[in-house]
């Protein structure tokens, strides 16, 4: 097994605040990692390390086996950074900023044009390429800046929150991009505030909060961590849940939830179903809706940081900018 | 460990930025930052109109109450307006860095193999082109209305080259602002406080300081480094001054804000970033 990126012990202070407090995380080639936090919670300081953007105060970092801070020229020559806020030059169109970094990477005039050109064409961008980049929606900078990151075909790919304040369409777009890039042996970093983001994408996952991380794994990994699986039931008759939340609590010996006629309980051992069912049954409690699922990565999230994850992304996507 | 995917590629990664790679990079950023331009017309304004309205403005309001005439009162009033054209026209170093800072663009560039100074540097590189071509306007507009060149064609470039030294060293106060504050519009409010009373304090429209409170006419005649400036300006535009000693005291002014603004800007980079 090989490592894209690794790194221990990372420590950043600003001031009194200590952004990171020892994150250690490694990516694996070729797949996607997702640092998962709520906001200020260090995520973006520790992409920024790595991306040799910051020195860290202590530990230390390699990418592709290069150290971050003493190899650090060596290291921006294999990724690729897409930031929080679009990194793209406004006043340029979108040809303009993709050659400009093409330009800057070392790529001839013509070179440059033609890459540039392949990938307004990949991101969609093509019939806007003559454009201002000040005059494009939120999802077509996102779409650009990411285009921008990737002139160079890097082999690390950072990215940082990349679908927030985008729209459910514009959203997915960037995922599908992200899938394409793992296809083609791309390693992604890739944080993010939301768990629906994170359980799609990503191949592992490590959950940051106050600069440490709190726990990692894969997103199975997780869930099974946190709680094991949540058995649910939803009785045809509503008043019937409190009759079921009795049956349940004597067979379990935990008090389940009930909530709008919906009686959930978490469990650790899934051969308790069909004793549940019988004793039901024995009750004369008819089920309309009997499940048992593996805890969400918010129930994770909240199990982890006592906290609740941000709102769901069609919430804050609202605000945010179209397509 | 990451033997099998990046070794072939491995070899042919550089150590280091090498010289005449810095050189294309300062290049190119240069180009981004004259490309700007022609998106942003409102620039291109601030660059030609406005100082062709200034000079029209003082030459045809101010000038027959001042020395007389219209044409008497350009040899003072073109080098003058030049000088505070291009005092002005610095504080886009640190408007357009602010922008590239808080926008995201500074990190995009921080994070490519390119030298770590050649954002800065092509940004000043495209800020002299820009200053240049102000001058240019500036005497073009001069000459139109009257203006008289009184020295030679090497005085002039002489002048340029003084003018665009000046402004490169001045540069710097904006980049401090520009990495100080976080909205490029503070930049502008700053530039238009500090540089207006600076260069209406310096002998950029008056012949003399006659009449004055003796201690104003002392700081504008004796202290202002941008009255030297505008002096030496005048002597190598309209030779009717002398222009080496003036033209040193400017340089020397503009060797010492350099050597204090420029640790400073490296501190608040550091800071910033």
């Amino acid at each position: 097994m090989t490592y894209a990126i690794q790194a221990e012990g990372l420590v950043k202070r600003f001031g009194e605040t200590h952004a990171l407090a020892g994150v250690s995380l490694a990516a694996r080639t070729g797949t996607v990692l997702g640092v998962l936090g709520p906001n200020g919670a260090g995520k973006t300081t520790a992409v920024r390390v790595l991306a040799t953007l910051l020195k860290p105060d202590a530990g230390h970092a390699t990418v592709a086996g290069y150290d971050v801070v003493k190899d650090a020229h060596r290291v921006r020559q294999l990724i690729g950074l897409t930031g929080q806020y679009a990194g793209v030059d406004e006043m340029l169109t979108g040809t303009e900023n993709l050659i400009l970094i093409g330009r800057l990477l070392g790529m001839s005039r013509r070179d440059s044009r033609a890459r540039a050109a392949e990938l307004l064409e990949r991101f969609d961008l093509w019939d806007a390429r003559e454009r201002a980049a000040k005059t494009y929606s939120g999802g077509m900078r996102r779409r650009l800046d990411l285009a921008s990151s990737l002139v160079g075909r890097p082999e690390i790919l950072y990215l940082d929150e990349p679908t927030t304040g985008l729209d459910p369409r514009a959203r997915n777009g960037l995922w599908d991009i992200v899938r394409e890039l793992t296809d083609d042996g791309v390693t992604v970093l890739l944080t993010t505030q939301y768990l629906e983001e994170a359980d799609q994408l990503a191949n592992e996952i490590v959950v940051i909060d106050h600069g440490k991380v709190i726990a990692d794994g894969t997103p199975d990994e997780l869930k099974n961590q946190a709680g094991g699986q949540v058995l649910e039931i939803r009785p045809v008759d509503d008043a019937a849940a409190a009759k079921a939340a009795l049956v349940i609590a004597d067979l379990t010996g935990t008090v389940p939830d009930v909530k709008e006629g919906l009686v959930s309980v978490a469990v650790t051992d899934a051969a308790i179903m069909p004793a549940v069912v019988r004793h039901l049954d024995d009750a004369g409690v008819l089920v309309g809706e009997l499940s048992l699922r593996k805890a969400s990565l918010d129930e994770v999230f909240f199990a982890l940081t006592g906290h609740k994850a941000e709102p769901e992304i069609t919430d804050t996507a609202k605000e945010g900018a179209g397509v | 460990m990451t033997a099998v995917v990046t070794a072939p590629r491995a070899a042919t990664l550089d150590k280091r930025v090498s010289p005449v790679t810095t050189l294309k990079n300062v290049r190119t950023l240069a180009w981004r930052g004259l490309v700007q331009i022609k998106h942003n017309p409102m620039e291109l304004i601030d660059l030609s109109i406005q100082p062709i309205m200034f000079v029209l403005l003082f030459a045809y309001v101010f000038g027959p109450s001042i020395s007389g005439s219209v044409e008497a009162y350009l040899p003072v009033l073109i080098p003058g307006i030049i000088v505070q054209n291009a005092l002005f026209a610095s504080m886009s170093t640190g408007f357009g860095l602010n922008i590239d800072v808080t926008k995201g663009v500074f990190d995009r560039f921080r994070s490519l193999p390119i030298a770590r100074t050649a954002p800065l540097a092509g940004r000043i590189l495209a800020d002299v082109v820009k200053q240049a071509w102000s001058m240019a306007i500036l005497l073009l507009v001069g000459v139109i209305i009257g203006f008289r060149f009184g020295t030679g064609f090497f005085a002039v470039i002489g002048a340029f080259l003084l003018l665009l030294a000046f402004a490169l060293m001045f540069a710097w106060v904006s980049v401090l602002v520009g990495l100080s504050v976080n909205e490029p519009e503070k930049v502008q409010v700053f530039g238009f406080t500090a540089i207006f009373p600076l260069t209406f304090l310096s002998k950029a429209f008056i012949p003399s300081t006659q009449g004055m409170p003796e201690w104003l006419g002392y700081f504008i005649d004796h202290i202002n480094p941008v009255s030297f400036l505008i002096t030496a300006e005048r002597g190598l535009l309209v030779g009717d001054a002398a222009v080496l000693r003036p033209a040193v005291i400017s340089m020397l002014w503009g060797l010492g804000i350099a050597a204090v603004f420029i640790p400073l800007c490296l501190r608040a980079f550091k800071r910033r970033v």
